[in-house]
């Protein structure tokens, strides 16, 4: 924060110093996050501890915030850039330590739609939530999709758009996987900003995600949900 | 000043002045190429109201401030509101709104396609998914709503993050001047894309406006 250029994090206790992080976060401080990830792994903080305590708790601050109206896209980039500095340092630390697995997701934004703001934070959010997520970028056609899945096999598919023109796209996609025989293998979750709960619906998704905080949470339950049955 | 008045969607002053019979509510970026239709068209009983063009930053906030706007207009007695918003990224719950409020919109997904045309418009985003627009508005306000609005005069490097999957700047031209023409090519410079100029004039909305006196 602009007051605290002069706070010596290593100073804060832990509780203090992941507050601080958030702040942080929220403002976009990348230089501070990373010495607040590193501070907490000298403490003897595990990589994940440190992820979802720190990092993730932070961007589901900013994603409320964002959601309500407080904050713009533009802030929401520079967290979600100081959380990706942060998750630098700790992806190979995840790897080595390990990290509880959640499930698969590949990702990717529709045909004729090359923004790709939202579908980022939710790659961002899911790897954070534990996650592997395969992020096939913008404007895919039906067949990149199946060609993912084919590859990746994954739990979840995940597609974004932000055009009112392109956001149909996504039943182009659910129909093949309908026509194919593989729709219920999957749980789909769709999200974008003109986008709404009763428009999943009608394409056949199996969740609208309105932010990256709810499709973290909707997967975790999706999933939670196709284990049991 | 002569010409048609212009209202910002607020309550107006209590004054025994008479309501037009129709309010045209629009977009605060469209209120210049509005006022000028009215104008060249010598519409008379036909008012402007302007919601604030930063509502687009935040779109699902328009259908309710459209409904707002709307409620207020009848209240005043205004017979009938024509809505200058296309559907700007609210997915269709502008359409749900108006349909609730018996009002009719400019057809469109967004202002681009009713200036260029919805079927050039189509063929303009067929060709290029990555293809960033301009209008006269845009073009004029392209400092302080691009590179100021979204911070990359202070970040420099929320650039690429916001632009790095665009591939050209297509300056749709209403009045096409000389100095917009200009400020449109330095903005595709500045945001490293490539500049093409398409003159459209007002487009479909020289239709709508003209709707108004009937």
């Amino acid at each position: 924060m602009a007051d605290d250029e002069d706070l010596d994090l290593r100073s804060l206790s832990d509780d203090e110093l992941v507050e601080q992080m958030w702040d942080d976060l929220y403002d976009g401080l990348a230089d501070e996050v990373v010495e607040g990830t590193n501070i907490l792994l000298e403490r003897g903080w595990t990589p994940y501890d440190v992820l979802t305590k720190a990092l993730v708790e932070g961007m589901r601050i900013v994603g409320v915030d964002f959601r309500d109206g407080i904050l713009f896209v533009p802030e929401v980039l520079l967290a979600a850039n100081s959380m990706k500095s942060g998750m630098k340092i700790l992806r190979p630390l995840l790897v080595e330590t390990g990290a509880p697995k959640q499930g698969k997701m590949v990702i990717g934004t529709v045909k004729g739609d090359i923004h790709d703001i939202g579908k980022n934070l939710v790659s961002m959010m899911m790897e954070g939530a534990g996650f592997e997520v395969i992020d096939i970028g913008i404007n895919n056609p039906v067949e990149k999709y199946l060609e993912a899945i084919e590859e990746h096999q994954p739990d979840i598919l995940g597609m974004s758009a932000l055009l009112t023109t392109t956001m149909p796209y996504m039943k182009v996609v659910i129909d093949t996987l309908i026509e194919k025989g593989m729709r219920d293998d999957y749980i789909v979750m769709v999200g974008g900003a003109p986008l709404n709960e009763e428009f999943a619906r009608e394409v056949g998704a199996d969740a609208y995600c309105r932010d990256a905080a709810v499709a973290v949470e909707t997967a975790k339950t999706l999933m939670q949900r196709k284990h049991n049955q | 000043m002569t010409g048609p008045a212009i209202d910002t969607a607020v309550p107006r002053r209590k004054t025994a002045k008479p309501a037009p019979h129709t309010q045209i509510l629009a977009c605060g970026a469209l209120a210049r190429e509005i006022l000028a239709l009215v104008e060249a068209g010598g519409l008379t009983g036909v008012e402007l109201a302007c919601l604030p063009a930063k509502l687009h930053n935040q779109p699902q906030f328009i259908p309710e401030r459209v409904r707002e706007a709307i409620r207020a207009a009848k209240a005043r007695g205004v017979e009938r509101v024509l809505v200058a918003y296309a559907d700007c990224g609210t997915g269709g719950q502008l359409d749900k709104v108006l349909d609730e409020e018996g009002a009719a919109r400019i057809q469109g997904p967004h202002c681009y396609a009713f200036f260029a045309g919805q079927t050039d418009f189509a063929e303009l985003m067929e060709a290029e998914p990555g293809s960033f627009f301009l209008t006269d508005y845009l073009a004029r306000h392209f400092e302080t709503l691009i590179l100021k609005g979204m911070g990359i005069d202070r970040h420099p490097e929320l650039q690429e993050m916001m632009f790095g999957n665009y591939r050209r700047l297509v300056y749709l031209a209403q009045e096409d001047s000389p100095e917009l023409r200009a400020k449109a090519e330095a903005a595709a410079a500045r945001l490293g894309l490539v500049y093409e100029h398409r003159k459209t004039g007002y487009g479909e909305l020289a239709g709508f406006v003209a709707a108004a006196q009937g």
